[in-house]
């Protein structure tokens, strides 16, 4: 039942450690535009604890989609794809699995690190704990809604800006309650609300995404 | 025992606005191998495509009760994996215990020893499609939509090919293998494209 899922997960990861330089990438991002922000900004100033936790969020954001762009592009150069999809059980499960595996490499390193970076950044001390349970219950709701992009544009080569635009406006509830709930916390109300609200989307998109990003890899085929 | 593999009847399909077949039919038993002959561009792949379910004909109607195998022009490799993982990983994608056992003797047989730890992308166009064809070894489906499995193998290759075939055929599996190079079987059938 679950053979296809780890199946994926185990070969999607080996296959992500292959490629060290491309999967450290968007990690590199995450640290690297963070640290401009504090260029930009400047450490001493009373502004950079208060965007701090918004910051955060928007790299985390751009990391999430510079790493979903090629999801399966490399798989449906190679052919790989062809025999996913030839197998005639449902690709959810494998679905799922190379998403689990992608985001072990994206989003979770991300939230890993983001305690150092809200420090880096200056950050209040007191949102790191949301922070990193915001990121990692967003993050994955990123990599999901991400990978329906990536299985639309996959068979049109470099969709960069096209997959962009497609994910772009359902990335947005995530980023707004997910910063929202730091902000909640730097002014010291109850977080409660957005995170249930992320935990739905969270939810949401499991159980949902795969469905779409199957069917899209379907179509990406037809060409 | 002469069991249908696949049955097709009245399949159109049009590409780029060009017609490529109108009602076609076609039917594999078991112990049947299909010849595709035909110039390029003349829908060979398409047909292979629409067999496997990866491309949507305009009409028609596609039966077949059996597991199949299908091998594209792509060859199914991750170049950064080797033949050995990429093949545990196929084998893997339908749920199926195959011993290591197996998969060794798999990658011995097409003769990439020397080469089951090496990443694909170190391996010669030849070598990829050895490696490729690694997964007819370990396939238990009964049906093969091969599409010119004899794209750049030396002669070596060319009669494993020929010799997996022949044992897939003895054995009550079937076969449609789009080709150039004719496969000399004794009583196998032709279907010719864009005539």
């Amino acid at each position: 039942m679950m053979g296809n899922f780890g199946v994926q997960f185990r070969r999607d990861l080996l296959v992500a450690i292959r490629a060290r330089t491309e999967t450290a990438n968007p990690i590199a991002f995450f640290v690297l535009a963070l640290s401009l922000f504090v260029f930009a900004v400047g450490t001493d100033s009373e502004t950079l604890p208060r965007v701090a936790p918004g910051v955060v969020w928007v790299v985390a954001l751009f990391a999430a989609m510079l790493s979903t762009e090629n999801l399966f592009q490399r798989d449906h150069d190679d052919g790989s794809l062809e025999l996913m999809l030839l197998d005639s059980r449902p690709l959810f499960l494998g679905v799922l699995g190379k998403l689990l595996a992608h985001w072990s490499v994206s989003g979770l390193p991300v939230a890993i690190l983001s305690p150092l970076a809200a420090v880096f950044i200056n950050a209040p001390f007191e949102i790191i704990a949301i922070l990193v349970g915001t990121l990692l219950l967003g993050t994955p709701v990123l990599t999901l809604i991400g990978g329906i992009g990536a299985a639309l544009t996959a068979g049109l080569g470099r969709g960069g800006l096209l997959l962009a635009v497609l994910v772009m406006p359902l990335y947005i509830p995530v980023l707004i309650f997910g910063s929202g709930a730091c902000y909640r916390v730097l002014d010291g109300a109850t977080a409660t609300a957005p995170v249930l609200w992320l935990i739905v989307l969270l939810a949401g998109s499991i159980t949902l995404a795969p469905f779409a990003i199957g069917a899209a890899l379907r179509g990406s085929q037809e060409y | 025992m002469n069991q249908s593999l696949i049955e097709v009847n009245e399949l159109t399909c049009t590409v780029a606005g060009q017609r490529l077949f109108d009602r076609l039919g076609l039917t594999v038993a078991s112990g049947d191998v299909l010849e595709l002959w035909g110039p390029n561009g003349s829908g060979k792949s398409t047909l292979l495509r629409c067999l496997a379910g990866l491309f949507e004909a305009d009409e028609g109607v596609i039966q077949h009760a059996v597991g199949l195998l299908y091998m594209g022009h792509r060859p199914g490799l991750n170049e950064l994996l080797s033949p050995l993982e990429n093949l545990r990983w196929c084998a893997g994608l339908q749920e199926r215990d195959v011993s290591p056992e197996t998969l060794l003797s798999a990658i011995h047989s097409v003769g990439l020893d020397r080469y089951k730890d090496a990443p694909c992308r170190t391996l010669s166009a030849g070598q990829m499609r050895r490696a490729a064809l690694a997964r007819l070894c370990v396939s238990e489906s009964r049906l093969w939509l091969l599409d010119e499995p004899m794209t750049s193998l030396d002669d070596d290759a060319v009669a494993l090919v020929r010799d997996l075939i022949a044992k897939h055929r003895s054995a009550g599996g079937g076969c449609i293998c789009a080709t150039h190079v004719k496969l000399e079987f004794p009583q196998t059938r032709v279907l010719e494209l864009g005539a």
